[in-house]
């Protein structure tokens, strides 16, 4: 049983652009605005790649909650290689309603549907990674994050969740046969149920869950770049 | 505490931004922000796959072509191997070359979204591209399967380079009358003659020779194509000095000269006699491509321009403010978008081989090669004195589209083949 990873990805405006509010002020200008794939995750996709590449990583699936236009980011991720992708469609123009808990939901909802291993919470996570280590033998990773001050390296088991930084790699192009193929490749398309009360409620309280397997420290260093 | 966290949280941030910067190589020297606006967007009107190639392109015109632009200009070095080799990676190398060896199997228009991407990076090294693909589509379209299967796939992923060589001394625009011979020998042709201002000459491996097997006088029809691998060559190639040009200067230009040059009979591509056909054929292809490259030099000067204008400010107020510079946007504006659809339709002709393709070729040369050359001398007008500065790249648009308007034909022929093609029957 090889390991798979599910990452997600979002279709924003453009980080070239100057964003501008509407007249109305109800939202930010998005018609006629140039979009583009999150760089952030651009470089989480080329992490995962390149773990499959490496052998570590068995599949590579590309996941986006968003309206009709978030095919592009996931055509995106096929063709920088990405096996599968997994459209979670929202009505268009629902996208500034959609919140982070109800993201996360729909995210353990695939990772079960996808039968990957247990449900989302009560996994340990390494965010702001810029190194990361996979050790499929003794399902461990060893992930180095950037942290105020410097450069924590913490090993956890596996699942895990892992948010990338921008130093953890430089996404590949996709090349030209590769754009190609992701036009023909086959992705699901899942609808999101009637948003329930649940999907737009924000998350208003924390409480610190006292099982979840924790990361254990193993260096500490300070920054070293200027 | 609260300001103590906060400044904690902008050096992050700071951090962050600089190291994206730095990342996706997005930006020249000074932090500016490549001022862009849904007008001038090219992706309008396509459909998605267009669109991902055109993002693609610009994402690796930006990354790989623009920083390197103005150094490879200024020590006029060789072609830069290193960035063609990536180019190649991503499917550059063959665009509408068959996948069979190698090819990216892609339409004219395609190749045309691709081109007009890569050269608002850097026009010179988009325009050898564009010479080497034509190099390619010939011996694709034209060859036999044993030179193919010995030479695309090196082709394609651009291991070696090509030239295309037509033009001579004495034959410019009167190309049929060219007077490099190829006289048969056993099982070789001997090739005797120069050929002038090849682009890549004496550092591409393979040169794609048009020459005279036929009598002397025998016009079009006497003309067969060669393909000499430089490699194999045992005597009598040599070239001439580096050309010092006025732009399209990361590629060398030279003469090359043949003496006695033995090339095997099985390097003929296709038929005997039938070279010039074939080299035409690549040229309506090639002023596309041209044509194409035009587009890209003149969107990269107009986006140069309108931030220049927005930022500048005279008189208490940006440049951009006054009705002047506001008009010159518009005019430029509109010239590249009426170009841009011209170049596209000849293309959608070119690839459904209608009769009124290589018109429609000719007529896409003349305009975007003309407009772009005003567009960019007009940017360089908006910059004021920077604009004459080696530091500013508008200079290097205008001097880089100049040539444009000459080679692949040049727009003088351009008009005589429309006119010709008009006035027919």
């Amino acid at each position: 049983m090889s390991l798979r990873v599910l990452v997600g990805v979002k279709r924003v405006i453009d980080y070239n652009v100057k964003i501008a509010v509407r007249g109305d002020k109800s939202w930010v200008e998005t018609a006629n605005v140039k979009h583009s794939v999150n760089p952030f995750d651009e470089i989480a996709i080329e992490a995962a790649v390149q773990a499959k590449e490496a052998k570590l990583v068995g599949e590579v699936i590309a996941v986006s909650c968003g309206p009709p236009k978030a095919q592009e980011s996931l055509r995106t991720a096929l063709a920088m290689g990405a096996d599968r992708a997994i459209h979670v469609e929202i009505p268009d123009g629902s996208e500034k309603t959609l919140e982070p808990l109800a993201v996360a939901k729909l995210f353990k909802k695939i990772a079960q549907d996808e039968k990957m291993l247990a449900g989302l919470l009560n996994w340990p996570q390494g965010t702001f990674a810029s190194k990361i280590d996979l050790n499929a033998g003794d399902k461990s990773l060893v992930v180095t994050r950037e942290i105020d001050g410097g450069l924590e390296t913490i090993k956890t088991a596996l699942p895990a969740v892992v948010t990338a930084d921008l130093r953890l790699n430089t996404p590949r192009f996709a090349t030209l046969p590769n754009i190609m193929k992701a036009k023909k490749e086959a992705h699901q398309e899942v609808h999101a149920r009637r948003p329930s009360a649940s999907t737009c409620r924000r998350a208003s309280r924390f409480s610190r869950s006292r099982s979840r397997p924790s990361a254990r420290v193993v260096a500490v260093s300070p920054t070293s770049t200027s | 505490m609260i300001a103590s966290a906060l400044t904690t949280t902008a050096r992050t941030a700071a951090r962050r931004t600089a190291a994206f910067a730095a990342n996706r190589a997005v930006a020249t020297a000074p932090a500016a922000r490549t001022m862009t606006s849904a007008i001038l967007d090219p992706t309008i009107g396509l459909n998605e796959d267009q669109k991902q190639f055109f993002e693609m392109s610009r994402a690796f015109a930006n990354a790989e072509l623009a920083p390197r632009m103005q150094e490879l200009d200024i020590l006029e070095t060789d072609l830069p191997r290193d960035t063609l080799k990536k180019a190649a990676e991503l499917g550059f190398g063959g665009i509408y070359v068959d996948p069979e060896f190698g090819g990216s199997g892609l339409t004219r228009l395609d190749a045309s979204l691709i081109f007009e991407a890569l050269s608002s990076g850097d026009i010179s090294t988009t325009a050898y591209i564009t010479i080497h693909n034509m190099c390619a589509w010939m011996l694709d379209s034209f060859g036999s399967q044993e030179l193919k299967a010995k030479y695309l796939p090196a082709m394609t992923s651009m291991d070696l380079l090509a030239s295309y060589c037509l033009t001579e001394p004495g034959a410019g625009s009167d190309a049929a009358s060219l007077m490099t011979t190829a006289k048969r020998d056993g099982d070789d042709f001997i090739l005797n003659g120069t050929k002038a201002f090849i682009s890549g000459g004496g550092q591409s491996d393979i040169y794609i020779v048009m020459a005279r097997t036929g009598a002397p006088g025998s016009g079009a029809s006497g003309v067969s194509t060669f393909l000499i691998d430089r490699r194999e060559v045992k005597s009598g190639l040599s070239f001439g000095k580096k050309e010092q040009k006025m732009g399209w200067n990361s590629q060398p230009t030279r003469a090359v000269i043949m003496e006695d040059v033995r090339v095997p009979a099985c390097h003929m591509i296709g038929t005997e006699g039938h070279g010039f056909r074939y080299a035409m054929k690549g040229l309506d292809g090639g002023r596309i491509n041209i044509a194409s490259c035009s587009l890209g030099g003149a969107l990269a000067a107009v986006e140069a321009g309108m931030e220049h204008v927005t930022v500048r400010k005279q008189f208490g107020k940006p440049i951009a403010a006054f009705q002047n510079a506001q008009f010159k946007l518009a005019d430029m504006a509109t010239e590249l978008a009426s170009a841009r659809l011209l170049v596209r339709q000849a293309a959608s002709l070119l690839d459904a081989k209608a009769p009124q393709a290589t018109a429609y070729c000719a007529m896409a040369k003349i305009a975007a090669t003309e407009k772009a050359s005003q567009i960019a001398d007009q940017a360089l007008q908006m910059h004021g004195g920077y604009g004459y500065l080696k530091d500013y790249k508008v200079q290097q648009f205008v001097r880089d589209l100049r040539v444009h308007q000459i080679l692949e034909g040049t727009n003088e022929i351009m008009r005589v083949i429309v006119s010709r093609e008009l006035l027919k029957e």
